[in-house]
């Protein structure tokens, strides 16, 4: 019977916690679909390391160490980098850069629009995170999870559990996020601005170049960002060279989920309760906030001054859709562009806006690393 | 409670970092200007 209820008398209050915190992400993947293919799988990986001695978990247990398949995943694929990068190649097959293509000023907002990350960055320092802690901090306002974890990983932070799981739900709340923000930064009459949208083609030549060339210039200023863009461009090179559509088209589906898949459930070894339930993790979630709220003003104050010394107004609001989330961002733009004025249709300068950010936030995080990396 | 020693040096590389963004966007957007212009009477447009 000792055998049999054993274990039960070494379960702690701490386990418990996260039990009903793991619960929470499953029910908001489930019941709100927030991210469902990563809150999900991490969800039930915090169950699943929070148990007594779980064996899913590295366990040393009479004096010998009992190696657990989640530390095995976590070792093979997120400690070297590997799961983030795949995922990129994925992301990259799956991203159209058409609409940024024939409208590349539009890439400014996206630049702008990672102000969030370099605020955090000082105001995380300044309540007296280690630095390496605090850029891992700061990653969160790139609004992508790969980077994220890329960032996190590479700086060894001791907080990557939570800023993770910090990330993705901002990403999913960035329905609720920027909507008061951007409206507490702007005046209706500027949310009204109405912008032509004029289709123009953008020569194969051109989508085929843009990758190369991205990688080679971001490469050259942020040599750490390589490995990231370079996956990020890979995946798009193969969508827009038309020679290689089965690749493409497994990269986007196949790689994609099956990363996804293992990525989220490998996340939750860092989801433990002595790592987890400290008074930095509340910080990291108000930090976080922080991130991405500072992210949407950024893109919009710069659009707001792209106004001031252009004839032709854009409508500042697409600045916000900078933030990377993509394609939410742009999404929630539109809607907010349709509130205001029924007939005042943004949505394809905001996936311009969008995908820029989802640029950006790759060069943002080559940034962090090599200055303080 | 603020760590303003190690915050000031932060600050200068937090600016330039975010100037780092700016002036790799700034190249590509001169990049696909000149692509633009270079191949947007190809016939190969799609």
């Amino acid at each position: 019977m000792e055998a049999l209820f054993g274990n039960v008398l070494n379960i702690q209050w701490q386990q418990v916690v996260m039990w009903a915190i793991g619960a929470l992400l499953i029910y908001l993947a489930i019941k709100k679909q927030m991210e469902p293919s990563l809150l999900l799988p991490i969800g039930f990986g915090t169950i699943l390391v929070n148990l007594p001695l779980s064996g899913a978990v590295t366990q040393v247990i009479d004096g010998a160490t009992e190696v657990g398949i989640l530390d095995v995943l976590f070792d093979a694929g997120i400690a070297n980098e590997l799961f983030p990068l795949l995922l990129f190649v994925g992301i990259g097959a799956m991203i159209d850069f058409t609409p940024l293509l024939s409208n590349p000023k539009l890439m400014i907002f996206g630049a702008a629009a990672q102000f969030g990350i370099f605020f955090t960055l000082c105001l995380a320092t300044l309540l007296g995170f280690d630095i390496r802690d605090a850029a891992s901090i700061a990653i969160i306002g790139a609004a992508d999870g790969p980077t994220t974890i890329f960032v996190g990983n590479y700086m060894q932070t001791q907080y990557i559990g939570a800023i993770i799981v910090v990330a993705y739900s901002y990403m999913a709340l960035v329905p609720i996020i920027q909507p008061p923000v951007i409206r507490m930064v702007t005046t209706k009459k500027e949310r009204q601005i109405r912008m032509k949208y004029a289709e123009k083609s953008v020569s194969k030549t051109t989508k085929i170049l843009f990758p190369i060339f991205i990688t080679v210039v971001a490469g050259i200023f942020a040599s750490r960002s390589v490995a990231l863009i370079g996956f990020l461009m890979f995946g798009n090179l193969i969508r827009e060279c038309g020679v290689l559509d089965g690749l493409s088209e497994t990269a986007q589906k196949v790689l994609a989920n099956l990363i996804t898949l293992f990525l989220g459930l490998t996340v939750a070894t860092k989801m433990q309760a002595a790592s987890f339930l400290n008074a930095q993790t509340l910080m990291i979630l108000c930090l976080g906030l922080v991130a991405f709220i500072f992210d949407t003003v950024g893109g919009v104050f710069i659009a707001k001054l792209y106004n001031v010394f252009s004839k032709e107004k854009i409508n500042p609001m697409i600045g916000a859709a900078g933030i990377s989330a993509f394609p939410m961002s742009a999404r929630v733009i539109n809607q907010m562009g349709l509130k205001e004025d029924n007939q005042n249709f943004l949505l394809m300068h905001a996936v311009g806006v969008n995908v820029s950010g989802q640029i950006a936030s790759v060069i943002a995080g080559g940034m962090i690393l090599s200055l303080f990396g | 409670m603020f760590n303003m020693d190690t915050f000031l040096p932060v600050l200068g590389k937090a600016l330039q970092g975010w100037m780092g963004v700016f002036v790799v966007t700034l190249i590509l957007i001169a990049l696909v200007y000149l692509f633009n212009q270079l191949f947007s009477n190809n016939s190969n447009k799609q």
